[in-house]
């Protein structure tokens, strides 16, 4: 029979339940998922927040939150060993020997009051009898394997000594140095910028290989998956929609959900739109430098330059994308031109008014101007205050009775699609494409004109995104604004931005139209973010329904 | 580092000028006249008159000041009106007790404080978290001079267990002096307990959510070694703070505590001092609390930087 000729799986997840708490929106956090990994195979899990990718990957670990999130049916089976029924203490030996995981977020995840060593040490402590020089030999040897250098003094770091990228190997050398069958990766490029998110997911593909791990790899992008993925299953709303090989299910999506989801990625094409050459400038900056120094008395002073000599010009209903990782001084320039930190030295012209040097009593009156959207929709609304509220309160501190402003604020709602009724909901009766649409409202009230979207879309899941990206542009057309993006992904740029800034360092290295950045970059930095783009090669936007 | 301690050192030195002028001021409006105390209550007018003039209360505020702190640059905190002789005499022989007491206080507090904390927020929401919770807001609300009263009553005369009053020195040997410092060390614990109890249980909550938590267990470590290992080090910075602060403020519980169990230290005799308006005394002690305290503050933010290695000065 087939059942026989079969490999057995490493991991095999049969009709697994786990249940929502009961005051929640739905029963089940995961219904009846039947997943399987194979030896030396990478199988990504792929949907989007709330969808119960990391519900799955938490149950096969036991870590679920304790009386929140409970399995009550089904099988977990590693190696034959259903893990839903084995002894707490069995579970221990299994986690970081036999199975173990890697977070999205390495600065988090890692203890910051332990060394890396330490870090790596204690898994091989838990699980083995090995001595303190057969430890650390190993250690040393599982951080070479992760392509780090210097490795000894790698391992004495603190977290925070190192870059997100090193803190990720670190992760990964955690939980690889005792060669589980199965490693779980969970989102753990998301935090990372793009050409680190190649560099770990070639290593996590190296070393996959190298080890024969079964692996199973969490994501929401599908960028992600054509670059990594063997085999794709697809969840929403906690039930498998999708599953087959990857180039299939990249190709020829059965479900329209999953054809959604593909075709959300944005691509690097850029939209041609109609030039705004003549358009007067809302915005310019000529050499705007900001150095943070640091000073101690008994210290030597050093000098931080985070923007160097950063000429841009936003013109009235146009958009300027500034991009760049992360270090890359892009939101130090956001700052400036909002005037949030004094820029060292430089001018920043908002309309003919050069607003650099401005004082605070006098910058108040141009606040109003220019407006912030944050990246995170979570965290920029304050959660013990309606929306209602959050969205007049700067029209209020200008001097706007709270009728009017609220009136405002309802005529605002449906620009952003969101019904004026709602105004006196609290933040997080809201989802965060709504949250974000909420935000963009907030600075729309004040009529500014000239909008800063730092990383305004890049907490969102790919679906959302593209909504809000697509409202964002129709509001700037309709309200002819100016509006200076900053992000760190290209291909987000690439959707909105009229002209675009490649930021590395602390300096511009490529300015101009963003059809010509886009078809043709001349720095080589542009063409390394480029190539590090996840799934390039791939025509997200044209993918067909299989039928 | 070295440079962030010469730093606050020196910064001492306007925290302390400023504390000088404001006890001394302050001292001087506060009703009540030191000669008409030495009197006594058949003193005569005259007799005040003259006494005053030999402690050199008549001479303006400003040059009694003056005098004052030239006397301190010299080493010389003056002599008490009350007890006759030099303050600073008077402070060392006084000064063991306290610190013993506040010593056996700290140590009791933070070897019963800390284990309860963890194991209240480890077993979050059971029944041991509420015992825990409840016995802190008891030991919150009972008054330390309340608290002295029965468990003397309990265990001194009631159990015969420990003594009901007094003190006796360390060189008397470690046994009797301990056994001495028990009861009014436990009285004053109590709301210290109940205090950091709170706080380590809110701190090591708040640190059990965060994400390296998930790690350590995925890690396969046993849940003593995740709390242990992890929760407790990373939880440790609001503990420190509120010991740092409550260091400080023994000094009040110290005063009280001493009254009750009748201990020769410097909370009797700062109460001593104030109901004599012993003016050189009291100034002497409250400068002496006020530099001790800057001292535990600078203590408590070194402590800082060995506990998280992100904090660096």
């Amino acid at each position: 029979m087939t059942d026989e000729s079969k490999i057995q799986p490493i991991l095999e997840i049969k009709n697994l339940t786990v249940d929502l708490p009961n005051d929640s929106d739905r029963i089940h956090a995961i219904e009846e998922i039947s997943i399987y990994v194979d030896p030396c195979e990478i199988l990504c899990l792929v949907g989007e927040s709330g969808s119960g990718k990391s519900v799955t990957a938490f149950s096969v670990m036991g870590l679920l939150p304790k009386d929140q999130l409970t399995p009550s049916s089904g099988t977990i089976d590693l190696m034959g060993e259903n893990l839903l029924e084995v002894s707490a203490k069995r579970l221990r030996e299994l986690r970081g020997a036999r199975m173990s995981m890697i977070f999205q977020e390495p600065m988090t995840a890692l203890n910051p009051t332990m060394t890396c060593g330490d870090q790596i040490n204690e898994v091989l402590v838990t699980h083995t009898s090995m001595n303190y020089a057969m430890r650390r030999a190993k250690v040393i040897n599982i951080l070479g394997q992760m392509q780090l250098t210097d490795l000894s003094s790698i391992a004495d770091s603190y977290p925070h000594q190192l870059s997100g990228g090193q803190r990720q190997r670190i992760m990964i050398a955690m939980a690889l140095v005792l060669d589980p069958v199965l490693l779980i990766a969970d989102e753990p490029t998301t935090a990372l910028d793009v050409t680190t998110q190649e560099q770990i997911l070639r290593l996590i593909k190296e070393i996959q290989h190298n080890h024969e791990t079964a692996v199973l790899f969490i994501t929401h992008d599908f960028g992600v998956v054509a670059e990594i993925a063997d085999r794709v299953v697809v969840m929403q709303a906690g039930r498998v929609i999708e599953q087959g090989p990857a180039k299939l299910v990249l190709k020829q999506p059965n479900s329209p959900y999953t054809k959604m989801l593909i075709s959300s990625v944005p691509n690097f094409v850029s939209h041609c739109r109609p030039l705004t050459k003549n358009a007067p400038i809302v915005l310019a900056t000529k050499n705007l430098c900001k150095t943070y120094v640091r000073r101690g008395l008994f210290q030597k002073t050093r000098e931080i330059r985070a923007a160097h000599s950063v000429n841009l010009e936003i013109r009235r209903g146009a958009t300027l994308g500034i991009v760049g990782e992360s270090g890359s001084g892009k939101s130090t320039v956001a700052r400036c031109i909002a005037r949030l930190i004094d820029p060292t030295s430089g001018h920043i012209y908002l309309e003919s008014y050069d607003i650099a040097q401005v004082s605070q009593n006098s910058l108040r009156a141009l606040r109003s101007r220019v407006q912030i959207i944050f990246q995170d929709p979570y965290r920029s609304l304050n959660p013990r205050r309606t929306v209602g509220a959050s969205i007049i309160e700067g029209l209020v501190n200008y001097g706007m009775s709270k009728k009017e402003a609220y009136n405002r604020a309802c005529l605002l709602m449906p620009l952003v699609r969101i019904d004026p009724d709602v105004l006196n909901r609290f933040p997080h009766q809201f989802s965060g494409g709504q949250r974000q649409r909420i935000c963009i409202a907030r600075a729309l009230a004040m009529e500014p004109d000239l909008i800063i979207a730092d990383e305004a879309v890049s907490a969102l899941d790919v679906s959302v995104q593209s909504q809000v990206l697509e409202l964002l542009d129709d509001v700037r057309r309709r309200l002819n604004l100016a509006v200076l993006f900053i992000t760190h992904d290209l291909r987000v740029a690439a959707q909105v931005c009229d002209t675009v800034a490649v930021m590395h360092r602390g300096e511009v290295v490529e300015y101009g139209e963003a059809t010509r950045v886009f078809d043709n970059p001349q720095h080589e930095y542009t063409r390394a973010l480029f190539a590090a783009a996840p799934g390039r090669g791939f025509d997200f936007a044209n993918v067909s329904i299989s039928t | 580092m070295f440079g962030f301690v010469v730093n606050r050192l020196l910064a001492t030195i306007p925290v302390m000028m400023i504390v000088t002028i404001f006890v001394f001021l302050f001292l001087r409006l506060a009703p009540g006249d030191p000669a008409a105390v030495l009197a006594g209550d058949n003193g005569s007018p005259q007799q005040i008159i003259e006494i005053r003039e030999r402690l050199g209360l008549n001479q303006p505020v400003l040059v009694q000041f003056g005098t004052w702190i030239l006397g301190i640059a010299k080493g010389d905190f003056g002599k008490s009106y009350f007890f006759k002789k030099q303050v600073s005499e008077l402070i060392l022989l006084r000064v063991e007790p306290t610190i013993a007491l506040a010593t056996t206080t700290l140590i009791i507090t933070i070897l019963v404080a800390i284990p309860i904390g963890v194991i209240a927020a480890y077993k979050h929401d059971t029944w041991i978290d509420w015992i825990i919770m409840t016995l802190s807001v008891v030991g919150f609300s009972i008054p330390a001079f309340v608290l002295g009263y029965i468990l003397i009553y309990l265990f001194a005369i009631e159990i015969n267990l420990f003594p009901v009053q007094g003190y006796k020195p360390l060189a008397e040997g470690f046994w009797p002096f301990l056994h001495q410092l028990i009861l009014p060390s436990l009285t004053i614990s109590a709301i210290y307990i109940a205090l950091i109890a709170r706080i380590t249980r809110a701190s090591i909550l708040e640190v059990l959510g965060e994400d390296y938590i998930r790690t350590a267990y995925a890690k396969g470590l046993k849940p003593n070694s995740v709390l242990l290992k992890h929760a407790l080090r990373n939880a440790a910075v609001p503990i420190v703070t509120v010991i740092g602060i409550g260091i400080a403020l023994l000094t009040g519980g110290v005063i009280v505590t001493e009254s009750v169990y009748n201990i020769p230290g410097i909370g009797r005799l700062i109460v001593d001092a104030v109901l004599n308006r012993d003016y050189p005394t009291i100034q002497a002690i409250v400068i002496l609390f006020s530099f001790f305290y800057v001292i535990v503050n600078l203590l408590v933010d070194l402590t800082y930087s060995l506990l998280d290695p992100r904090i660096r000065y």
